[in-house]
Formats: C-alpha cells, sequence, structure tokens
C-alpha cells in the first residue's frame, strides 16, 4: 500500500497559484468571465475594452473550442488578445493560461479578462489564477440556471444578468433568478446589465476599478 | 463534467508517483470523492478504463469513498448535511449556509506491485 493523499486537480492548483504570484508581482487584475454559449461574454466584453480604454491598460485571452473569431472581435476594440482553442476540452485550465499569458505579456496594471469555454459546468472547477470569477447570466437562458448549475454560481464572486433590455419580451422573473442565485451563493453580488443598450454598465465598470483598487492596495 | 480530464489527472499523479515510491505497477486505486464535488462517479468509472489502457495502472481496479456534504448554517449555528448547494437547512429554511466540506477530489491511496 502507498499514500498517495493528493488533490486530483493539484497540478492545475499549482500552475493557478504561479500564475496568481505573476499576475500579483506585475498588479495584473485578471477576471475569469464565465457562462453559458450566447450569454453575450464577447458583446459585454468589446463594449468594456472600448468604454475603460484610455483608462486603464486591458488584455484578453479568449477561450473557445474552436476558430479566432472572438479574438479577432476583441482586436478590433485595439486590446491586445490571443485565442485559445482547447478542440475538444470543455474548459481552459491554469496551465494553457500561463501560457497565453507568457505570449501575450500584458503590461503592468493591466486588468487581464480571461473569457473562458461558454459552459456553465466544468470552468467552475479550474482555478486560472484569476482575482474573481465573474458568471453572466443572460434573461433568455431561464431564471432557474444558477440552481440548475450550482457549482458555477457557487464559484464566482460576482454575477451580471445581461440582456435586461429584453425583458419586456420575456418572461423572466428577475427577483426569483436572483433568489435563486442566493441559495446558492448568499454572498454572491448582482448587477443587471446590458451591454447593448449599455444600461448597468457603469456600475460594472465602477467594480472592476473598485475590485482592482482592493486587490492591488 | 469532464470525468475524461479528471481520470488523467488521476493517472498523472499515480506516474509521477511512481519514481518517487517506487513502485511499477497500479493494481488498485482508493479516491476520495465529496458529494459536492461534481464529478459524476458511474462516469468517472467509465472513464477510468480507457485512460488507464497503457499506464501502469491499466486494469486496476477503482475505489470510491464517498464524502457528503456538510454545510454549517448561520441562522441557527450548528452544522448539517447538505446533498446540493442549494439545499435549505433542515431547520430553519435559510439559505445562509455556508459549505464546508464534501467538494474534495482526493487519490487516497494505491495497492502497488
Amino acid at each position: 500500500m502507498v499514500k498517495i493523499e493528493q488533490d486530483i486537480l493539484g497540478k492545475n492548483d499549482q500552475y493557478a497559484a504561479a500564475n496568481r504570484r505573476h499576475f500579483a508581482e506585475r498588479a495584473i487584475f485578471a477576471l475569469n468571465l464565465v457562462s453559458s454559449p450566447g450569454s453575450g461574454k464577447t458583446s459585454l466584453l468589446t463594449r468594456t475594452l472600448h468604454d475603460l480604454s484610455g483608462e486603464i491598460p486591458l488584455a484578453v485571452i479568449e477561450g473557445d473550442q474552436e476558430t479566432s473569431q472572438d479574438a479577432e472581435r476583441i482586436r478590433a476594440t485595439g486590446a491586445p488578445a490571443i485565442q485559445i482553442n482547447t478542440g475538444k476540452g470543455c474548459h481552459l485550465d491554469a496551465h494553457m493560461v500561463g501560457h497565453a499569458v507568457e505570449s501575450l505579456a500584458p503590461a503592468s496594471g493591466s486588468v487581464l479578462f480571461i473569457e473562458n469555454v461558454g459552459n456553465l459546468v466544468c470552468p467552475a472547477a479550474f482555478d486560472l489564477g484569476e482575482a474573481h470569477k465573474v458568471a453572466i447570466l443572460s434573461v433568455t437562458e431561464g431564471e432557474d440556471k444558477p440552481i440548475k448549475y450550482p457549482d458555477m454560481f457557487y464559484a464566482a464572486d460576482l454575477l451580471l444578468l445581461n440582456k435586461i433590455d429584453l425583458l419586456p419580451y420575456l418572461q423572466f422573473d428577475v427577483e426569483r433568478c436572483i433568489d435563486f442565485a442566493r441559495r446558492v451563493n448568499p454572498q454572491v453580488e448582482v448587477m443587471r446589465i446590458s451591454a447593448t443598450s449599455g444600461e448597468g454598465m457603469s456600475q460594472w465598470y465602477e467594480w472592476i476599478r473598485s475590485a482592482r483598487e482592493q486587490r492591488h492596495a | 463534467m469532464h470525468e475524461m480530464s479528471i481520470c488523467e489527472g488521476i493517472v498523472q499523479v499515480i506516474e509521477a508517483q511512481a519514481a518517487l515510491q517506487n513502485y511499477q505497477r497500479v493494481k488498485t486505486v482508493w479516491l476520495e470523492i465529496g458529494a459536492l464535488s461534481g464529478v459524476e462517479i458511474e462516469a468517472l468509472k467509465f472513464c477510468f478504463d480507457a485512460v488507464c489502457h497503457d499506464t501502469i495502472a491499466a486494469g486496476s481496479s477503482l475505489h470510491i469513498c464517498e464524502v457528503p456534504g456538510s454545510a454549517w448554517c448561520m441562522q441557527c449555528a450548528r452544522a448539517l448535511t447538505v446533498t446540493a448547494r442549494y439545499d435549505p437547512c433542515p431547520n430553519c429554511g435559510s439559505y445562509q449556509l455556508q459549505v464546508t466540506g464534501g467538494d474534495e477530489m482526493r487519490i487516497k491511496e494505491l495497492e502497488v506491485a
């Protein structure tokens, strides 16, 4: 008999810790954006990059199974971006992110957005070395997602409820959705936004500014 | 979720430990998997054999010790057992619970040759 006593994802956690050290040394504020496919992550990101450019150095790591279309959309805003294609993989892991950070070399003091693969299950388990996970849920997806996919909503510190400009056309109970999210994660902060109309976006930017300051105070 | 990559993680650890602890073949693997870890045990067992093929753990048997979810209710200040992250406290109905255990995914020990 041989004792092992090791976490199965221990190797990922070691890479994540190395990423976190790298980010701390360079005052890089990394956010891991997680959601299902089609929640509007890339649109949210392009608008955010557009509105914050000139104020804060920004950089993006894009994760998708295939294509570099998203990285091209991001680069069109002027922000440096790198695409990771996971192939058959359903999530980004800390090792892939470490390599992407090496090639991307974000400037000191940057906000680094890591757009994870659209998937509400697997990315919850993989620490990438980020400061916070931010979950994006669009109101076209159904208000019970937080209890259907509890691990993801438990792992997130902030929940952005996107596409609220579409609420008049939908039967989506915002309060019920927030109640479900808080059942899973009583501490989660929730913001109602629309990346299309711009509603609520200033609150999201304020959160980025203050969380970044707190992180590197 | 990604039971295949979890199995790959298990084999990586086993192979890395083989050099340190001096074994050539693994006969049995004991894991500890929490009820809140998100791992589907049946899927894990299914993937395990496939991933172990052509490794030092080929043909090994897998034993899984399931750890129940535990939480602390902040309203009634007591420890309780939960089966999911969205469970309410059975005593007071509150959702103000802090999960304290049941999310582990660990390799405990091996029977080796």
